[in-house]
C-alpha cells in the first residue's frame, strides 16, 4: 500500500451498479454483473443488462483466470502519475468466463509479454479504500 | 429510398491547418471556411438554408447565429471522427427529404484559449474511461486503444510496424504536394518511422495524429441546383453507417471495424464494387486504423494490408492513391475538421482542382470516417 497514491482512483460511471465490483476487490475477490434472465456475464457494470435492458443483475465469482488478448506498452502516459512507472503494460485481458477487461500486467518482463499468455488476477490495495485487480503470469 | 446521385458536394472552403490559430476563436475560424465554401459554390449566404455542424464542440444555434443564418434545417452531428462524413450523409439526406435545398456543412478547431474553445463534456462525471481505463495508466493522445488492435493484429496476421511505417511514409510524401497541410518540407523515411519514439508501444510518434487548429467547410445542394454551378458536381452516390462501439476493448473483435459494414452498405446504394474505387480518402487518426477499415472496406482480403502497404505506391502518383492530402497524420488533425478534410480532399480531387497532387483516376472515391 502507497502512503501518497497519486494516481487516478477509479471514477464509477455509477456508484451504485458498479459498488459490489469494488467492494469484492477489497477483499481480493472477483465478481462479475451477471443477468439472471439471459444468465449472462457482463462487464462493465451497469444498472441494466446490455442484452435484455431489464435489472435482474446478481454478481457471479469468477475465477480470475484469463488470457492476454492483446497489449500495449505506455511509454508516454496520458498522466503523468505513471511516467516513473513507464515502459509498462496496459492489458486487455479476456476472462475464461467471458467478459474483457482493462489491467496491467504486472509481475512480467517486457520480453516475456506474449498474446494469449494465461493470467492470474492479483490484488492490488493502492489505497485502504481501493484495490485494484491486476494480472500476472499464471503458472 | 436511396441517396443515389439525389445530392452533389459543389464548393469547398478550408484554412490551412497550424498548430494554434493565436487570438482566433473556432466559430470565426468556421465563419473563415464556411464563406470561402459558399463563395467557391458560386453562390450567396442566402442562398443557403441548411446548416450542419460538429455538435460535440458546438450547437447549431450558436453557429448559425454566428453566421447571420436562419436555416430551415439545422443540426449537430456528433459521431467523433465519422462527423464530417456523417454530416455529409445528412445533408444528402435532408436535401432529399426537402427539409432543405442548399446545406452548409462546417466544422473546426482553434486551439487558443483566449479564443475560447470547446467545453470538455463529460469533466467531472463519471465514466467507463474514468473507472476501468484510467487507473491503469493509458497513454497520452487517443492512440491506447488503437494499439491493441495494433498488436494483436500483429499476432493474428503478421503486421509489421515497418509494413504500417509505410502508410506514414505515403501519407507524408502527399502532404509535402499540400500547402494547407500541418507538416511542410519534411519528407519522412520508414526508418525516420521506426526511429521516432514510442508514445505507446507498437505506436510510434510518427503513426500517429497531432492535434492542431484549423477549419473546414462544404455545400452540399441538389443535383439540379448542382448542375448550374461552376464546379464540377461531386455527387454522393452512396453512404452507409454502422455505430461501432466507444471503447476499443468492448468491440467482440477488436482487429475488425463497422467499415466492414458500412462499405458493404455504401456501395451496395452506389451499385459498386470496392475494386471499381480509384482512390480512397479513410480516417487516419493511427497508421493501424487506416490498415484495417481498408481491410474490412474490401480493397483487401482481411490480414493483407501490411503486403499491401509493403507492394502499393498509395501517393497522388501511385496505383491506389490513399490519403492525397497528407490525411489527418501529416497534415494535423483541426479537431473534427480532420475527419472532415478527407470529404473535402475527395470533392476536390474530384472537382479536379488538386493541383500538383491531382489523382488520374478521379471519378470514384470512397471516403471513410
Amino acid at each position: 500500500m502507497v502512503a501518497d497514491y497519486r494516481k487516478p482512483l477509479p471514477n464509477p460511471l455509477h456508484r451504485e451498479a458498479s459498488r459490489p465490483f469494488w467492494e469484492a476487490a477489497k477483499r481480493h475477490e472477483l465478481l462479475m454483473p451477471r443477468c439472471r434472465l439471459c444468465d449472462r456475464l457482463f462487464f462493465y457494470p451497469r444498472e441494466v443488462c446490455p442484452i435484455c435492458l431489464r435489472s435482474e443483475i446478481d454478481w457471479q465469482p469468477v475465477s480470475g483466470r484469463g488470457r492476454l488478448h492483446s497489449y500495449t506498452v505506455i511509454h508516454q502516459p496520458a498522466n503523468p502519475a505513471f511516467r516513473e512507472d513507464a515502459p509498462y503494460v496496459y492489458a486487455l485481458v479476456q476472462l475464461d468466463e467471458g467478459p474483457r477487461m482493462i489491467s496491467n500486467l504486472v509481475e512480467c518482463p517486457l520480453h516475456a509479454v506474449q498474446i494469449d499468455m494465461p493470467l492470474i488476477a492479483i490484488y492490488d490495495d493502492v489505497t485502504p479504500e481501493v484495490t485494484l485487480v491486476k494480472f500476472r503470469p499464471a503458472g | 429510398m436511396t441517396l443515389r446521385g439525389k445530392a452533389a458536394i459543389v464548393g469547398i472552403g478550408e484554412l490551412p491547418t497550424r498548430r494554434s490559430y493565436p487570438g482566433r476563436s473556432l466559430e470565426g475560424l468556421c465563419a473563415e471556411a464556411a464563406r470561402l465554401a459558399i463563395e467557391d459554390a458560386g453562390l450567396r449566404k442566402e442562398d443557403v438554408d441548411g446548416l450542419i455542424v460538429d455538435g460535440t464542440n458546438m450547437t447549431p444555434a450558436a453557429m448559425a447565429e454566428y453566421l447571420g443564418m436562419r436555416p430551415n434545417f439545422a443540426t449537430g452531428v456528433s459521431m467523433q471522427g465519422a462527423t464530417g462524413a456523417t454530416s455529409t450523409a445528412v445533408a444528402a439526406s435532408a436535401i432529399n427529404a426537402r427539409l432543405c435545398h442548399t446545406a452548409l456543412i462546417v466544422m473546426g478547431a482553434a486551439r487558443d484559449a483566449t479564443g475560447g474553445g470547446p467545453p470538455r463534456p463529460g469533466a467531472g462525471r463519471g465514466s467507463i474511461n474514468t473507472e476501468f481505463e484510467q487507473p491503469f495508466g493509458p497513454a497520452a493522445g487517443a492512440g491506447t486503444g488503437y494499439a491493441l488492435i495494433y498488436r494483436r493484429h500483429m499476432h493474428e496476421y503478421g503486421t509489421t510496424p515497418e509494413q504500417m511505417a509505410k502508410l506514414a511514409v505515403d501519407e507524408r510524401f502527399n502532404a509535402l504536394a499540400n500547402p494547407n497541410a500541418a507538416f511542410q518540407g519534411q519528407p519522412i523515411t520508414i526508418d525516420d518511422v521506426l526511429n521516432s519514439r514510442y508514445i505507446n508501444e507498437p505506436l510510434h510518434m510518427l503513426e500517429c495524429v497531432m492535434p492542431s487548429a484549423g477549419a473546414a467547410a462544404c455545400i452540399v445542394t441538389t443535383a439540379e441546383r448542382a448542375k448550374s454551378l461552376p464546379n464540377r458536381p461531386v455527387y454522393v452516390l452512396g453512404a452507409g453507417i454502422e455505430q461501432g462501439n466507444a471503447a476499443i476493448w468492448q468491440t467482440p473483435r477488436i482487429t475488425v471495424t463497422p467499415a466492414r459494414v458500412s462499405a458493404a452498405r455504401a456501395l451496395a446504394m452506389a451499385g459498386y464494387r470496392p475494386q471499381d474505387m480509384q482512390f480512397a480518402e479513410f480516417y487516419d487518426c493511427y497508421t493501424i486504423l487506416v490498415a484495417i477499415t481498408l481491410e474490412d472496406a474490401g480493397f483487401v482480403k482481411k490480414g493483407e494490408i501490411g503486403p499491401f502497404y509493403q507492394n502499393t505506391d498509395t501517393t497522388y502518383k501511385g496505383d491506389f492513391p490513399i490519403n492525397t492530402d497528407g490525411g489527418q497524420i501529416s497534415g494535423g488533425q483541426p479537431g473534427l475538421a480532420g475527419g472532415f478534410r478527407h470529404v473535402i480532399e475527395a470533392a476536390r480531387q474530384i472537382m479536379g482542382r488538386a493541383g500538383p497532387r491531382q489523382v488520374r483516376r478521379n471519378d470514384l472515391c470512397m471516403v471513410n470516417g
